[in-house]
């Protein structure tokens, strides 16, 4: 029907056009009523569009949903994210980073939220700097941010993070990730992160050395490249002084469990 | 794929718009030999009026609003006379500025239509005069310059009548404009593509062609070529940025299921003016069991060669003559180069006949070739490893390049001139950094590859086949050398010239009359068709004073290749005509005072 509206006027402009130009072509250029007819001259000049011919550095923003899971199994079912967003130009960025659980108790934890400005550096690395703040059902810390995230030789994408905290604490964290393609939608993504403390903090249940390691395997179905629902295993594993503050707060170290989430962006 | 309803509407305004032509020769008086046969309208004149205005459009089976001229897309065919002076009073209906540049036409600079170089834009509901003498003949086409309105449909073919007669005859005359629909607004594919460069490949390698690749190379070779393309973080399969998983393609504004077709009678010379309209799109050309014989390249007469088969870069012109003897229809087949697609039309006795429509051809791989390291790789590697790259696609014709662009003619020319100054790339290098991600180690030329996709046995057009039938008209040799990395970042999504974009430039200065050679290193391994606008640029391809005029040179990955111009003053853009890489600043200012 529209495109049937639309022929009806394409067909009527183009006639119209055409007899007018047709019209037109015969009337002598210097008629009074064509005095604007100079060439280069629009009829009325304007002021204010004199931009440059490409916009070369446009500001981009995109939020991806990495993790957004159910892990079942064990003690019950949590609730998983992890999600980056950010907006800039090719070189200067705002960053966000958020991720943590809500437990199947209610409580939320591994609450760790970072804002950082961004900068590119090399081909394929960007250097961070900013601040972590680790807001949860636990006690908050503050942290300063600074790391680098890029795409590493062999298609590894990862992130390395140091932290430093007012009370003298320091800390990393290190992700990486690998998307291996079965099929062009099909898409396997073995992921690890490892986080790292230099004292223990036990308002956080937080030991010193290693203190928790999450890795998973997620295969993911790209029904679009922002739209992508996956199962998976995820291992979540405390260690050293770690666990044994968990143990003593009367909660597990870890395990295996099954994950069924959605990767999304924006 | 488009329903059948919508196949019949699009007939429906194909026959709308046909008559409309029809009345516009009856007007003007000036039909001659062009028909419309299902084309866009055709205005011929020295007078044109052209209203750009947001239009609504059904090509997918899903209502959109494309950026038309005068109601349709393509925008109406413009059928000039050389040696005529032109007005073409061009009226902006949108709610932002537009422009119309005339591809290939030798302006002068005001009348060029670049926004923010060469005047100011039309402003909404303005009305700008453009008026020159025209002072060339050929095919051609016009478009917007203005942001993403290229994409949207501001496109349309541009034919002038040679003053002196045609140099070939030929019984029939049809445009042939090929060009990539999208529903998706541009700036989300282009924010698509900064987020995720392979947004639109899906022709990735996976475990499958891994699979294969080790039946047929084993193990070690199969593993030893994933580690060299990981390693430096590149996919062969990158072959074009944005494909057929969003793009419609279609010729004169239809797609494949249309089946747009011209008419002839058997034995009838039939001239098909192929235009690349497209802003992101590549195509592989060929009519089934017909030749074609190439006489003009981007509007310039070139010795006859019969070819299988052209790749068409985007913004190229090619007019083949073909001469089907048979009652029965063929068809015309565009492919995109990365085969996620293709254009289709045909040429038919009778309308409503259709011909086969061939499988596309393998899907090409870019190789160690495209990314200027073929040199690297004589001997051990060149055999083992390259062969491993063309995986899986058939023919290996990367195979070639290494061995033919060495002795290619161009080269030849480039060391005849001795004692001549060289700026840009030698004096100052390109290195990897943010917006580079790759510099060419051994860049070659390739005049005498097609490129990469097509299977052997098949007569292919190269750039070293085109002989211009008339020599140049300034035969002095170039007085200086200006070396022009094309850079970039894939993974990032930013593409340049040296390593900087548009807006970390400066002009690029040349003198009134002077005299200089340019020479492009694509330090990337994707093709770029660069565009310098108000000259020609003469392509050194061993033609010597046959060198041919073009506007747009495509340059392979890896590739060096060279042109000659003369300078014409004015503030001119020098671009990929990628629309997405010219936009994200692989553009310059050439600058002519």
């Amino acid at each position: 029907m529209s495109a049937c509206r639309t022929a009806f006027f394409a067909a009527a402009l183009v006639a119209l056009g055409v007899v007018a130009a047709a019209a037109r072509a015969q009337t002598p250029p210097a008629s009074p009523e064509q005095p604007a007819l100079s060439p280069g001259m629009p009829m009325a000049m304007p002021t204010a569009m004199m931009g440059p011919p490409v916009m070369d550095n446009r500001i981009f923003a995109h939020a991806l949903l990495e993790q957004f899971e159910a892990r079942l199994g064990g003690s019950g079912a949590d609730f998983r994210w992890d999600g980056q967003a950010w907006a800039g130009t090719d070189y200067d960025k705002l960053w966000v980073k958020t991720e943590g659980f809500v437990r199947h108790d209610g409580t939320v934890d591994d609450g760790q939220q970072e804002f950082l400005y961004d900068r590119a550096i090399t081909s394929f690395f960007d250097l961070q700097a900013g601040l972590r703040s680790d807001l949860d059902s636990g006690t908050g810390r503050q942290w300063a941010a600074f790391g680098i995230q890029g795409l590493a030789p062999y298609f590894f994408d990862v992130e390395a993070t140091a932290y430093a905290s007012n009370r003298g604490h320091f800390a990393a964290r290190l992700k990486g990730s690998y998307d291996l393609l079965i099929t062009q939608r099909l898409i396997l993504q073995p992921e690890i992160e490892l986080n790292l403390y230099s004292k223990s903090d036990p308002g956080r249940l937080i030991g010193g050395g290693l203190s928790d390691i999450d890795t998973g395997l997620r295969l993911r179905y790209e029904f679009s490249r922002k739209f992508a629902p996956y199962v998976g295993v995820a291992y979540e594993g405390k260690f050293g002084q770690t666990a044994s503050l968990a143990r003593r707060a009367g909660g597990g170290t870890g395990g295996v469990r099954f994950v069924a989430g959605v990767r999304m962006w924006f | 794929m488009p329903r059948p309803s919508l196949t019949a509407a699009l007939s429906r305004r194909r026959f709308v718009q046909g008559a409309a032509a029809t009345g516009a020769f009856a007007v003007t008086g000036r039909w001659r030999r062009a028909r419309a046969a299902g084309g866009a309208p055709v205005l011929s004149g020295t007078r044109f009026d052209l209203e750009i205005a947001p239009t609504p459009v059904n090509i997918t089976g899903h209502p959109r609003v494309a950026t038309a001229v005068n109601g349709v897309v393509p925008a109406p065919t413009l059928r000039w006379r050389e040696g005529d002076t032109v007005t073409l009073a061009v009226t902006n209906r949108l709610s932002e500025p537009s422009s119309i540049h005339w591809h290939g036409i030798l302006v002068p600079n005001p009348m060029d239509g670049v926004p923010g170089l060469t005047f100011r834009g039309i402003a909404p509901g303005e009305t700008f005069i453009y008026r020159f003498p025209v002072r060339q003949s050929g095919t051609y086409w016009y478009h917007s310059h203005s942001g993403f309105q290229e994409q949207t449909g501001l496109y349309g073919p541009l034919v002038i009548e040679p003053k002196g007669g045609y140099a070939q005859a030929f019984d029939r005359d049809y445009v042939v404009f090929l060009s990539d629909w999208s529903d998706d607004d541009p700036a989300t594919i282009v924010s698509n593509l900064k987020f995720q460069s392979d947004y639109y490949n899906y022709g990735q390698r996976t475990l499958g062609t891994f699979l294969a690749d080790t039946a047929r190379d084993g193990l070690t070779a199969t593993i030893a070529d994933r580690a060299r393309w990981g390693e430096m973080r590149m996919s062969p399969t990158d072959v074009l940025d944005v494909s057929g998983a969003t793009y419609t393609y279609l010729v004169n504004g239809q797609p494949p299921a249309a089946n747009w077709t011209a008419l002839f009678r058997p034995g009838e010379r039939v001239r098909l003016r192929f235009i690349n309209g497209s802003a992101m799109t590549i195509f592989d050309v060929r009519i089934p069991d017909l030749a074609m014989t190439v006489i003009q390249a981007d509007g310039n007469d070139v010795e006859p060669v019969t070819v299988d088969q052209f790749r068409i870069s985007v913004a190229e012109t090619y007019d083949v003559i073909v001469q089907p003897r048979s009652d029965r229809a063929f068809t015309i087949f565009a492919e995109a180069e990365d085969r996620g697609g293709f254009a289709r039309g045909t040429l038919a006795p009778r309308p409503g006949l259709s011909a086969p429509v061939p499988t596309m051809d393998p899907r090409p791989l870019r190789t160690m070739t495209d990314m200027g390291m073929s040199g690297m790789n004589h001997g051990a590697m060149e055999h083992g490893s390259m062969s491993g790259m063309e995986a899986g696609q058939g023919a290996m014709p990367g195979m070639n390049h290494g061995a033919m662009g060495h002795g290619s003619m161009s080269g030849m020319d480039q060391r005849a001139m001795a004692g001549m100054t060289t700026t840009g790339g030698a004096a100052a290098p390109v290195s990897p950094g943010v917006a580079v991600d790759n510099v060419a180690m051994m860049p070659q030329p390739r005049l005498d590859s097609a490129g990469e996709g097509f299977p052997q046995g098949r007569r292919v057009l190269r750039y070293s086949d085109l002989r211009a039938t008339k020599a140049g008209e300034d035969p002095r040799p170039p007085t200086r050398e200006i070396a022009v990395h094309l850079t970039g970042n894939m993974e990032r999504f930013i593409w340049g010239f040296d390593g900087r974009k548009y807006s970390e430039s400066q002009p690029i200065p040349i003198k009134p009359g002077e005299r200089v050679r340019i020479a492009l290193i694509n330090d990337t391994m994707m093709e770029h068709p660069i565009h310098l606008h108000g000259m020609f640029s003469e392509l050194e391809n061993g033609h010597g004073a046959l060198r041919p005029y073009k506007h747009t040179i495509n340059v392979k990955g890896g590739e060096r290749v060279s042109f000659l111009v003369t300078g014409i003053p004015g503030r001119w853009a020098f671009h990929c005509h990628l629309l997405y890489h010219m936009e994200m600043g692989m553009f310059r200012e050439v600058r002519v005072a």
